[in-house]
């Protein structure tokens, strides 16, 4: 294991997996686990003891990563589960989830923070719908990189041909989507080939095994920089004698660089001021950054509360009422045009109403279907809403933390779905502008 | 030019910083529920760092098996001395006492699933709509689907289905009278880094957890320290050992392993070398393979 400088200074991997339960995903990742020395003795005892009880015969490694009874009597996976392993180089954390079109809703919430996805692929089958299905929803939430895992390659013959045929097919399906990196390794996660350790059986494959690239993908270009965004979560006041004064805004850097000495704008109010000082876990800083925890002391007294959001002035976010969306609907109780709703976003909540629906979208075909008047659980699609309070967002292209929001039940308190902005502004009047539209 | 860069275990403490921040801002009676383990340490400083200058503006809670290692419970102490928090304590003897739980009858009797009565009772009195838990999700399998924001029903139930999908940044406090949260700040936190942060900060930590010499009875391959909570059978014997505790529970349930790591850095060789889970010495978790599942289900931690 490594040093303590070496885990002092490792960066941070979230990546989700995808792929049917047929397709050996549970599999790979519990090979990823075994082959990176990262499951324990006992948890190892408690699967053998487990395939033993099911009578198989290969350990099933599936069973480290099933946890809920339900899920080990059937077999299958249907929530998301989070498993944590580190390398020398990286700590990863695995979103694991279910590959069923019932369970989109559980892939959209493990792929909200990942950095990257695995699609896994069977590759005697190759392409099927449910690798377009997984590819698109990874493509719509904005994940930056993409690794196809082309796995049971012991069961083509370890085929270079077979290899570059899958791959030449989702080349094809993956023009329409606008993901930048995407890269192809052929592995057997059965056998462990090219997993962790390259394969002896593929020496007509040059990349790397799975695990270096999960090591070695650069991911420091995935965050905003750019568009200074503070999104004040609350006011700390000690009001004591030592800090009578002191007012400190604290929240979560969703964008771009704040120094003290910044001239700063509150929004919505508008007010001006400048930062005294930024204050994070471990001291007083000289700049702060997403994703970082701080707290901001400004020169004046302005009005400055929970949901509002501290921005400079020459690049403010868009203020509107009005917001075009993809949406990924969670709830049984369908989506329609006069459904009033909560919105979260960001550190506001605000009541809105579903204006329009413009479309669904087959999650088989990917084609858009217009005139859907509904979208119900496990669809996506895309809607025009409009929410009672001004709302400070960047489309989710721009910015994933100021350009998502989630839809509330005010009854039941349940969260219905999940929202990427598009757009803002009435779809008829020229977008504002720091905003693009997004490919859908 | 800055490369914009946080290492993962800083992520991870702003990020636990933030789920802080969140519960103090959209609960109205929240509640810190301490320990005296290490996890529940870490949660102290980092909520010390949220909410820095102003005190933590919620009470500690500590439910009190009895069973406790009288160090975890002399640290505890000087711990709220030191850092100035309100400290809240509650007996599972005063609830066996009220009738309230019933006493484990058997060879192997303890308090582990008693404390859930004592919790749901607390909560109940000081109507604590909130309470955060230093719990993670590599801990255990049933902890592995676990959100941030855990709903409990109005019996402190915890059923799987219901949970809310937590995405991006965006966490739905929202409930209904009686019901309440458990909030796990540390989710994504891992034995490790909780070790690593506990040297990096220098956090001062329960003597047990470093290599002494103690009694202990093996008891199917669980080493339980001599305590007046636990009735040795015919065959078995207190042997002294060189042991330390990897993780900290009640007494009665807690294994020890046999270690002469006396120092944090020591003791991170031995986490990092580790062949066995944390709570693999927990035999509150070997009853069944369902063990911790059943268990939140009833309204555990």
């Amino acid at each position: 294991m490594s040093s303590d400088q070496n885990y002092l200074s490792m960066d941070l991997l979230r990546f989700t997996t995808a792929g049917s339960v047929d397709d050996g995903k549970s599999t790979l990742i519990g090979r990823l686990l075994y082959d990176s020395k990262a499951i324990f003795d006992d948890q190892l005892e408690a699967i053998e003891r487990a395939t033993e009880q099911r009578g198989e015969e290969h350990l099933n490694l599936s069973l480290l990563t099933d946890g809920l009874r339900a899920e080990r009597e059937q077999g299958i996976t249907i929530d998301v589960a989070y498993r944590y392993f580190a390398t020398p180089r990286r700590k990863f954390i695995i979103a694991d989830t279910p590959g069923h079109i019932q369970y989109t809703r559980n892939m959209v919430t493990g792929a909200s923070t990942a950095n990257l996805a695995i699609v896994l692929v069977d590759a005697r089958k190759g392409i099927v719908e449910q690798t377009c299905r997984h590819s698109f929803i990874a493509a719509l939430l904005r994940i930056q990189h993409l690794i196809v895992a082309v796995n049971k390659m012991d069961l083509v013959d370890w085929s270079e041909d077979r290899f570059n045929e899958v791959v030449r097919h989702y080349k094809d399906f993956a023009s329409r989507l606008e993901i930048p990196d995407i890269r192809f390794i052929p592995l057997s996660a059965l056998h462990g080939d090219n997993v962790v350790d390259p394969s002896a059986r593929m020496p007509w494959y040059r990349g790397g095994s799975l695990l270096y690239t999960l090591e070695t993908v650069y991911i420091g270009s995935d965050v905003n920089h750019v568009d200074a965004r503070f999104p004040v979560q609350t006011v700390i006041r000690p009001n004591n004698d030592e800090h009578h004064d002191y007012r400190g805004f604290a929240g979560r850097i969703a964008g771009g660089v704040f120094k003290p000495g910044d001239e700063v704008t509150a929004l919505p109010s508008g007010q001006t001021s400048r930062i005294k000082s930024i204050t994070g876990p471990s001291g007083e800083v000289a700049e702060a950054f997403a994703p970082m925890s701080v707290a901001m002391t400004l020169e004046d007294e302005i009005d400055v509360s929970r949901g509002d959001m501290l921005v400079k002035a020459n690049n403010a976010p868009h203020g509107s009422q009005d917001i075009e969306a993809m949406v990924c609907w969670f709830s049984e109780k369908r989506l329609q045009p006069g459904g009033k709703y909560l919105i979260r976003h960001t550190t506001r909540e605000a009541k809105c109403v579903i204006k329009t629906v413009r479309y669904k979208v087959d999650i088989n075909t990917l084609h858009r279907v217009p005139g859907e008047a509904e979208i119900g659980m496990n669809d996506i699609g895309r809607i025009h809403l409009r929410a009672a309070q001004t709302l400070l967002c960047d489309s989710y292209q721009r910015n994933r933390a100021t350009g998502s929001f989630i839809l509330v039940d005010e009854f039941s308190n349940a969260t219905l779905g999940a929202g990427m902005i598009v757009a803002t502004g009435l779809p008829d009047l020229p977008a504002g502008g720091y905003l693009e539209m997004g490919g859908l | 030019m800055s490369s914009y860069h946080l290492t993962h275990l800083a992520q991870l403490e702003h990020e636990a910083i933030f789920i802080m921040r969140e519960v103090a801002a959209q609960f109205e009676r929240p509640a810190l529920l301490f320990s005296g383990g290490k996890d529940s340490i870490v949660m102290v400083r980092l909520a010390q760092k949220a909410f820095s200058p102003a005190k933590i503006p919620f009470p500690l809670v500590h439910v009190d098996t009895g069973h406790n290692f009288p160090e975890t419970i002399a640290f505890r102490d000087r711990m709220v001395k030191e850092t100035g928090a309100r400290l809240i304590v509650r007996y599972v003897a005063d609830s066996i006492e009220a009738g309230r739980a019933q006493e484990e009858k058997g060879p192997n009797p303890s308090r582990n699933s008693l404390q859930t009565v004592t919790l749901l009772d607390t909560i109940e009195e000081f109507k604590f709509d909130a309470c955060l838990g230093g719990a993670r999700r590599d801990e255990e399998k049933a902890r592995a689907k676990e959100r941030f924001f855990s709903h409990r029903d109005e019996f402190g139930q915890w059923d799987p289905k219901n949970q809310r999908p937590e995405l991006w940044n965006l966490f739905n406090g929202r409930k209904h009278p009686g019901e309440h949260f458990r909030v796990f700040p540390l989710s994504n936190w891992t034995e490790m880094d909780v070790w690593q942060y506990i040297a990096r900060e220098g956090l001062g930590i329960p003597t047990i957890y470093f290599s002494h010499r103690r009694r202990t009875v093996n008891r199917a391959g669980v080493l339980l320290a001599e305590t007046p909570f636990i009735t040795l059978g015919e065959s078995e014997d207190y042997v002294e050992r060189v042991v330390r505790f990897r993780t900290v529970g009640d007494a009665t349930c807690t294994g020890a392993v046999e270690s002469t790591a006396s120092t944090l850095a020591e003791i991170i060789q031995e986490v990092a070398s580790a062949r066995v889970t944390e709570r693999g010495a927990r035999a509150d978790d070997k009853r069944s393979e369902t063990a911790m599942e059943d268990r939140k289900k009833a309204g555990y931690f």
